[in-house]
């Protein structure tokens, strides 16, 4: 029987959802109150913020890329969107959020610049861009802070509100993951973004538009770091210049622990999304069952490296198992 | 056979010599200076660039290996991290009864362990780029610091252990003194020995040098090693200055190193580079931000400005060295990944 | 109205230094397959380069339907209905067959904005089919044999309507049992009238497969013939048979006893059970056809990959080496078969390419003396007749001959044993061989123990002492070249029929 790559998908995948059963059940064991409606709700509210970015991210690392910058991205367009709100209080709560996606999309714009037309080391480029804009984050608050009596209520509603009694960041993140999905499997551009991280000189010579495909997809990163930087800055009620620091590296943990290949070329939505809700358990509840919260970061870190490191076992086991077919 | 002679006398020209980043980088630093001046009145005193080096030398040690790490087409962006794992461990295992010498030592090791860590990890795994396992680490290294510390702050150092931050000898402070006994060390290792030969030499072409019998593992794990060395002589000074630490300094320590080292016109495609421009670099850069304090602008503002600079300098270099596509992907080692494992990919 | 599809005429092309093709003729028939052979370095690849529009000839005419048509790039070639496939299939591996076949047509996909992927999997099913394959559209490229992989590149071509098929030695990389599938193929396509040049080196195969034979020689057109009337003789005869111009320098180099020996050398998957031996002052040339397996050898002997078994003794010791750099120390050197990229940093000077493995001897613990680098560079460059201006020269000013000549040095700059060649005179000009052909017999003079891995036949007879002839990862047979033919080792080297 062969080895396949997607048959190791899908037991990735497996391994994923009974680790998620696993650690809920422990949660539950831990703390009655874990499995329930409201929890589970508050739950998934607080990862919507990180599904929608790594939907991004995914992206972005399909193309063999990464984006350190979407962490001050949050911030600024958060920023924006709350400055505006508290000095045009009328404003309506869909403005705000296309003027934080539009100032995501203007860092994406210009990482995709730097990364696709410049040939900038995606690391380098995002690293500059991210201390850039967290700079100019604070230039453009003059080190001040909007807090919740500044925002209407409107404007936090953006993350308080419910639909159907589904609150509003839960409904964003599975429209755009539903949107994502068929994007990235149904339609031409989608699939293109795996050809160039599969094989980035098989897609030049095929004829595909590999750096405007690279450039799309870093202002997409950058669209949906705004959107999440809005509903942020709802949700805590707080918009302030060190927002969201570190948080792109509980993106990239999510989006390598759902299986995307840091390799590029490979991985799925499903497991996209097990891994964002498994990231986005292992971060908000653990204070749940009496883990501090300062084991949070190393926790990310080792999951990264640990989910990393199985790809490539993986894959060295796969090669072997290839060349003793080859049978000289 | 004819006979034909073949020189050995390099051919110097004005041209060449005069056509070199380094210098662009002193008119840099002088226009810096000028600008400084006139800001204050009593710039130009030996007080002025004696002291001001004090500001931001502590950094400074982690840009001799990082020139060397970006030479070899790598990239670590775990150092600030280490820094803070290594000033944690120290500060806690003294307070916890260690005798202060000791915990020097400790912070060395801890700081070169977690430079051996990240060499190990890219010399076993050579299908991972630098990029991916100095982002793991630079994680794990804090998350470790934060677990150990939380949120608290360690400190209540020995008298004399502020020295290291603050004293001088005679008018020269000691961290200047130390610092410029390590760049010393370096550019020698980097210009003058077989080692850093052979640095360069992986950094331009990797097979070829493993083909030529360089020892490609172990200079990527000596590299690391001194990296986390330097790291821990950064965490000595800064937890010295500071008089205590908390699991969140040296936080963006890396952005500003590797500023430092491309503006010193070390290209990110390896093979290239200098010691002499960090240097150059080191205090452009820091004489800068002493101007900026000068006229009151925020810390923010440096970092972008930092950025910024970062950004020209890789567009600039880029130009200039013909930006290889090919070489747009970091991590030189994961090109050997192709020897044994087939399947070459990594960002 | 002409039988013929494609027709090249008095093609010519040269590169600086090297005739590649010398005023050559090649014709395809509407719906045949037509052989082309030779040895390596016949000119073979350099007319698919030609057909495919990868390379323009200097001189000479192409005619496709019997209209002379002008081919200036790839996409020329494809949308005059020309496909190529290859040894090594460029595809992307995360996607699936049927994205391998399609991406890139848009003018298959529908142009509706979502893709069908019913209808995709569907027509890449029937391509298939049509192809004799048994496996999934829908699994991974990735997950393919080479074999398979080979099929879905015919699919492909299939898909963009390809009227001529270019198969250059498709089967290199396969096993005996996947050469049986893909010549299955093969057939299927020619039923679908699709014209096909076919290049391979098994002639058993090639009797079952073309109707038509046609051999180059030394970038020349040497005949066409019917294969039912072809003899298998004649055939080799006219692949090989020359008078050998080549001056090789006349050798009285006493031989002595055994320095290196290898037994029963293997690595899953590349080659297995090798063994031969080296004496001092001998040379062993080391031959046969691309993907026999003589490189991945030298490259486990000299410590870049390592073996999975088997023995290796230098001097009657037996070594065990992990890297090359410990090669080196046990004197083992190695002239790798790709100059530019394993063998020289070619932004380097020659003095730090020269002494690069040997730093330990230029320096005291580590501290370099470049005036010791300099002086041992500029010594050995003269010594073989290096045409550089100074030892500040770069590597990548060189001329292929002279960058030869400087990795040559780097070995000597060491002490040496054995020294290990990989095609030593692979595009190298005439003169510069005759140099290096010199150089050789003066290291073997010295007492190394030379291998020489070569693909030119007169080489490899005119060098060398004994002969190691590869095929398909083992070593087929160990011959004297005193009494060897030309004939004798091709033979050898070609794999074992199919059929009885």
């Amino acid at each position: 029987m062969r080895r396949s790559a997607s048959f190791t998908e899908s037991f990735r995948e497996l391994g994923l959802l009974v680790f998620i059963i696993v650690i809920c059940a422990i949660f539950q064991i831990r703390n009655r109150n874990f499995l329930t409606l409201e929890n589970i709700q508050d739950l998934l509210t607080n990862t919507a913020i990180l599904s929608i970015m790594s939907v991004g991210m995914m992206m972005v690392i399909l193309t063999r890329g990464i984006d350190l910058s979407v962490g001050s991205t949050v911030a600024i367009a958060g920023m924006v969107s709350a400055l505006t709100v508290q000095f045009f209080r009328g404003i309506s709560p869909v403005v705000s959020v296309v003027e934080a996606v539009a100032v995501g999309t203007v860092v994406g714009v210009l990482n995709g610049l730097l990364v696709a037309r410049f040939n900038v080391l995606p690391i380098i480029a995002t690293l500059g861009t991210m201390n850039v804009i967290r700079g100019l984050t604070y230039v453009v608050s003059g080190g001040a802070w909007v807090s919740s009596y500044q925002m209407s209520r409107g404007f936090k509603e953006i993350a308080t509100g419910e639909l159907l009694g589904v609150s509003n960041p839960i409904i964003m993140a599975v429209v755009i993951n539903v949107l994502f999905f068929y994007f990235i499997n149904h339609m031409r551009t989608g699939r293109q973004i795996y050809a160039v991280g599969s094989n980035p000189e098989a897609a030049d010579i095929s004829g595909i538009p590999r750096r405007r495909i690279v450039w799309l997809v870093y202002t997409l990163m950058g669209a949906l770091s705004g959107l999440g930087g809005v509903i942020w800055v709802a949700k805590f009620a707080s918009a302030q210049s060190d927002t969201a620091t570190g948080f792109e590296l509980s993106v990239i943990a999510a989006t390598v622990l759902g299986g995307v290949s840091i390799a590029g070329g490979s991985g799925k939505v499903s497991g996209l999304i097990l891994g964002t809700i498994l990231l986005g358990i292992l971060n908000n509840a653990l204070p749940l069952i009496n883990v501090s919260p300062f084991w949070q970061q190393a926790i990310q870190g080792v999951v990264i490296l640990a989910a990393v490191l199985t790809n490539v076992l993986v894959k060295r086991n796969n090669q072997r198992f290839a060349l003793r077919r080859r049978a000289i | 056979m004819v006979e034909r002679s073949i020189r050995v006398e390099r051919q110097w020209s004005w041209r060449t010599f005069l056509f070199q980043w380094e210098w662009l980088l002193v008119l840099i630093f002088i226009a810096v200076n000028v600008v400084n001046s006139t800001l204050s009145p009593y710039y130009f005193t030996a007080d002025t660039f004696l002291q001001t080096p004090m500001t931001f030398l502590d950094m400074s040690f982690l840009v001799l290996p990082m020139t060397m790490v970006i030479i070899l087409g790598n990239i670590d962006i775990s150092v600030g991290s280490t820094v803070a794992l290594s000033a944690v461990v120290m500060a806690v295992a003294y307070n916890a009864g260690l005798p202060m010498v000791l915990a020097v030592v400790l912070c060395l090791l801890v700081a070169s362990a977690c430079g051996f860590l990240n060499g190990l990890l890219m010399t076993k795994f050579k299908e991972l780029s630098s990029v991916i396992v100095t982002l793991a680490t630079m994680i794990i290294y804090r998350g470790i610091a934060y677990v150990i510390l939380q949120d608290q702050a360690a400190g209540k150092f020995p008298k004399w252990y502020s020295a290291l931050g603050w004293g001088s000898i005679g008018k020269v402070p000691l961290i200047l003194i130390v610092f410029a006994v390590c760049a010393v060390v370096f550019g020698l290792l980097l210009h003058k020995t077989s080692f850093g030969r052979k640095i360069y030499g992986m950094g331009s072409n990797l097979t070829a040098s493993r083909y030529s019998g360089v020892n490609t593992d172990s200079i990527i794990v000596i590299v690391s090693v001194l990296t986390g060395l330097m790291a821990g002589f950064t965490a000595l000074f800064l937890t010295s200055r500071m008089g205590s630490t908390r699991p969140n300094v040296a936080q963006g320590y890396e952005l500003s190193v590797i500023a430092m080292v491309v503006l010193g016109g070390v290209s990110t495609s390896g093979g290239k580079g200098r010691i002499a421009g960090p240097l150059l670099a080191i205090f452009i850069i820091g004489f800068l931000n002493y101007g900026l304090g000068l006229v009151n602008v925020q810390a923010q503002v440096l970092l972008i400005i930092v950025g910024l600079l970062l950004i020209l300098s890789v567009l600039v270099l880029n130009v200039r060295f013909g930006g290889r596509y090919k070489r747009s992907v970091p991590g030189a080692a994961k090109k050997l990944a192709t020897q044994e494992h087939p399947s070459e990919k990594s960002p | 109205m002409s039988d013929r599809i494609l027709e090249l005429t008095h093609i010519t092309k040269t590169f600086p230094g090297v005739k590649a093709l010398d005023d050559v003729h090649f014709d395809l028939k509407h719906g045949e397959i037509h052989a082309l052979i030779g040895e390596n370095g016949a000119g073979k690849s350099t007319l698919i380069k030609v057909i495919t529009g990868v390379y323009q000839p200097d001189s000479g005419q192409i005619l496709l339907d019997g209209a002379p048509v002008e081919i200036h790039s790839t996409a020329d070639s494809q949308r005059l209905g020309i496909a190529a496939i290859y040894q090594h299939v460029t595809c992307y591996p995360d996607l699936s067959v049927t994205e391998n076949i399609f991406i890139g047509h848009e003018k298959i996909q529908p142009l509706t904005r979502k893709i069908d992927w019913r209808d995709l999997h569907e027509r890449a099913g029937q391509l298939l089919a049509q192809l004799d394959a048994d496996f999934d559209p829908r699994a991974l490229m990735g997950n393919l044999s080479v074999a398979q992989q080979q099929i879905v590149e015919i699919a492909k071509a299939l898909s963009a309507s390809a009227r001529i098929m270019i198969m250059d030695e498709p089967t290199a990389a396969l096993t005996a049992r996947e050469s049986e599938d893909l010549y299955r193929t093969t057939e299927s396509l020619r039923d679908k009238g699709v014209s096909i040049v076919f290049i391979s080196h098994r002639m058993e195969d090639m009797y079952r497969l073309a109707s038509r034979v046609t051999v180059f020689r030394d970038a020349r057109y040497v005949g066409t013939w019917n294969l039912n009337e072809a003899k298998r003789e004649d055939l080799i005869m006219a692949m090989v048979g020359r008078e050998i111009t080549q001056f090789f320098p006349k050798r009285k180099v006493a031989i002595g006893e055994e320095v290196f020996r290898v037994e029963g050398l293997c690595r899953t998957g590349f080659f297995k059970d090798v063994s031969f031996s080296v004496r001092k002052g001998e040379i062993l040339a080391m031959t046969g056809l691309i993907g026999a397996g003589r490189t991945e050898v030298c490259e486990a002997i000299y410590g870049v990959t390592r073996p999975d078994r088997g023995r290796v003794f230098l001097e009657g010791q037996e070594l065990h080496i992990a890297n090359p750099a410990q090669a080196i120390d046990k004197g083992i050197g190695y002239l790798p078969e790709d100059r530019l990229r394993q063998g020289l940093v070619l932004e380097w000077e020659l003095s730090k390419n020269v002494t690069l493995p040997t730093l330990r001897q230029f320096g005291t613990l580590g501290w370099l003396h470049p005036r010791k680098e300099n002086a041992i560079t500029q010594e050995l460059a003269e010594k073989l007749d290096v045409r550089a201006a100074s030892v500040f020269d770069l590597a990548a000013t060189l001329s292929g001959g002279n960058q030869q000549k400087i990795i040559v040095a780097k070995l000597l700059a060491g002490t040496m044993k054995i020294i290990i060649l990989d095609e030593p005179t692979k595009g190298v000009d005439v003169g510069a061989k005759t140099a290096i052909f010199n150089i050789m017999n003066d290291l073997a003079e010295m007492g190394y123990g030379i291998i020489m891995v070569s693909s030119e036949m007169p080489e490899v007879l005119g060098m060398s002492d004994r002969i190691v002839v590869m095929r398909e990862g083992r070593v087929a047979t160990i011959l004297e070249t005193s009494t060897a033919s030309q004939e004798q080792i091709l033979r050898a080297a070609m794999p074992e029929t199919v059929h009885a």
